[in-house]
């Protein structure tokens, strides 16, 4: 398969192939990870500008170690500390990164879309590092590489989400990846944060956490996002821990070589006790290692094909 | 009048007897097996590298270590392609440092394979030397390199390619060199 693609917005219109071609590239990435010297050639004379109008450190670290890993020259532009709070558009900010001739854009903004509209405005290649609460690319691609890792395939797999559905743009890409690659998803939450219109991407809602962990192979706890609730979606955080939140009984109802995803960062205690953070089930820290490996990818597979555009 | 079509310059018991000359001349270049390391470039120098290390076990009764290397992420011309190259594995599963080591591979042509794998060596470690053996030399080099071990000389045209077949059972190994229309090598 040749790889054609110029940006990378979201899983939605990705191919089974798409996935597969990007997490085979990312094995051959993740072995440079071994070495001594952690470092090839490949996008020297590339760079890469790191966009963020929204706070993240472990995303953007994880594209900026991706990027330096190539040789590719790596900025960062954080929002806080940019013109856009002197009052600058969206796109005048791109138009202005972009006349300093960068070959990728990485991109994250509260609002969803936000890389879509770039990408038809500018020339370089562009990819979404989150947009509000649309999509999540790498990570979808990264829980997809993290899990056949782990357990060899994705078809047929009961895989759980359990949290805040309704803010996450992971689950929105983990429903196309994982989805599409024939995992079963269940969905689970407080009702006020699983909209039961979910269903129609296939998945299947509850909101019990006992029936979606149970007989599970890949148990994912999201984070609650303090930061999106603007109101209560539920009455306090300890109610929401003791019926949501992982421990080891309930997650004792899962199969016994089942595994544990989170995004990150965790709240220890809320979502997902201590013991089961550390514990030999844990993927959450192969998911960092994997979140590089899948971005080293994405960035070598777009810095490709498209020179004459500058 | 040129001839058209594809000609075979070595068949599978053609290989071995070329590949056994060339395993002897390493272990007598190199007084023996000692500290000697393998390293074959995907995919052509991989099965090749294999073969050597096989014959070492049979002559001297030792095991050298062997890996491979993939060489895309060190093209230099990477950014000129009208798309990425799919990425194969690099597998050096043991320290180069002051290791002898051999890179093998199926054809020498404009010496930039080597030069892209001596660069994705030297981030592996310091050898103590690396020494280059090739089935097929064809001319046509671009950058000062040559190799120590030569199976076979081959003058070519540019135009030609050279098809090495070391895919599958060692029986049906051969060297084809085509006038024209894809084919190994560089």
């Amino acid at each position: 398969m040749d790889w054609r693609r110029r940006h990378v917005l979201g899983l939605a219109d990705f191919r089974e192939e798409e996935m597969e071609f990007v997490v085979d590239t990312a094995r051959s990435m993740e072995e440079i990870l071994t070495r001594d010297i952690k470092k090839v050639p490949a996008l020297r004379g590339k760079t890469s500008v790191n966009l963020f109008f929204e706070a993240s450190t472990r995303t953007r670290t994880s594209f900026e170690i991706a990027g330096k890993r190539l040789s590719a020259d790596v900025v960062n532009f954080s929002a806080q500390t940019s013109s856009v709070t002197k009052g600058e558009t969206l796109l005048d900010t791109a138009r202005n990164i972009e006349a300093m001739k960068p070959n990728i854009l990485v991109i994250r903004h509260p609002a969803s879309g936000a890389p879509h509209f770039l990408s038809r405005h500018l020339s370089c290649s562009i990819i979404n590092a989150g947009d509000g609460a649309n999509e999540h690319p790498s990570q979808g691609l990264l829980d997809l590489y993290t899990i056949i890792k782990a357990k060899g395939k994705i078809k047929g797999l009961k895989i759980s989400i359990i949290g805040d559905i309704l803010h996450s743009r992971v689950v929105r890409s983990d429903l196309h990846s994982l989805g599409r690659m024939g995992g079963k998803l269940w969905l689970c939450g407080p009702a006020t944060l699983v909209p039961k219109e979910m269903e129609r991407t296939g998945a299947r809602v509850t909101y019990d956490i006992r029936e979606a962990v149970r007989d599970a192979d890949v148990v994912m706890m999201l984070r609650i996002q303090l930061e999106r609730q603007k109101t209560a979606f539920f009455p306090s955080l300890r109610e929401y821990s003791r019926m949501f939140g992982l421990n080891t009984e309930v997650f004792s109802l899962a199969k016994e070589d089942a595994v544990i995803l989170h995004p990150g960062p965790i709240n220890r205690g809320i979502e997902l006790s201590d013991e089961l953070a550390d514990s030999a089930q844990s993927r959450i820290l192969d998911q960092v290692e994997s979140g590089v490996a899948i971005r080293m990818a994405l960035l070598y597979l777009l810095a490709g094909g498209h020179d004459a555009a500058h | 009048m040129k001839k058209a079509g594809k000609k075979v310059i070595l068949d599978a018991k053609g290989m071995e007897r070329v590949l056994s000359r060339l395993t002897h001349e390493i272990l007598e270049k190199n007084k023996g097996a000692e500290d000697i390391a393998l390293v074959g470039i995907w995919s052509g120098g991989v099965p090749l590298s294999k073969f050597i290390q096989d014959k070492i076990r049979v002559i001297e009764g030792m095991e050298v270590p062997a890996g491979y290397v993939d060489i895309t992420l060190y093209r230099d011309d990477l950014s000129r392609a009208g798309y990425q190259p799919r990425l194969k594995r690099t597998e050096i599963p043991f320290s180069i440092d002051d290791k002898k080591v051999i890179l093998v591979d199926d054809v020498l042509f404009t010496g930039r394979t080597i030069r892209a794998a001596m660069d994705a060596l030297i981030d592996f470690g310091r050898p103590k030397n690396i020494q280059l053996a090739v089935l097929i030399d064809r001319g046509h080099r671009e950058l000062p390199i040559r190799a120590d071990y030569v199976g076979r000389n081959v003058p070519t045209s540019r135009t030609e390619t050279v098809d090495v077949i070391v895919s599958g059972a060692r029986e049906d190994w051969r060297i084809l060199l085509n006038e024209s229309g894809p084919g190994r090598g560089e």
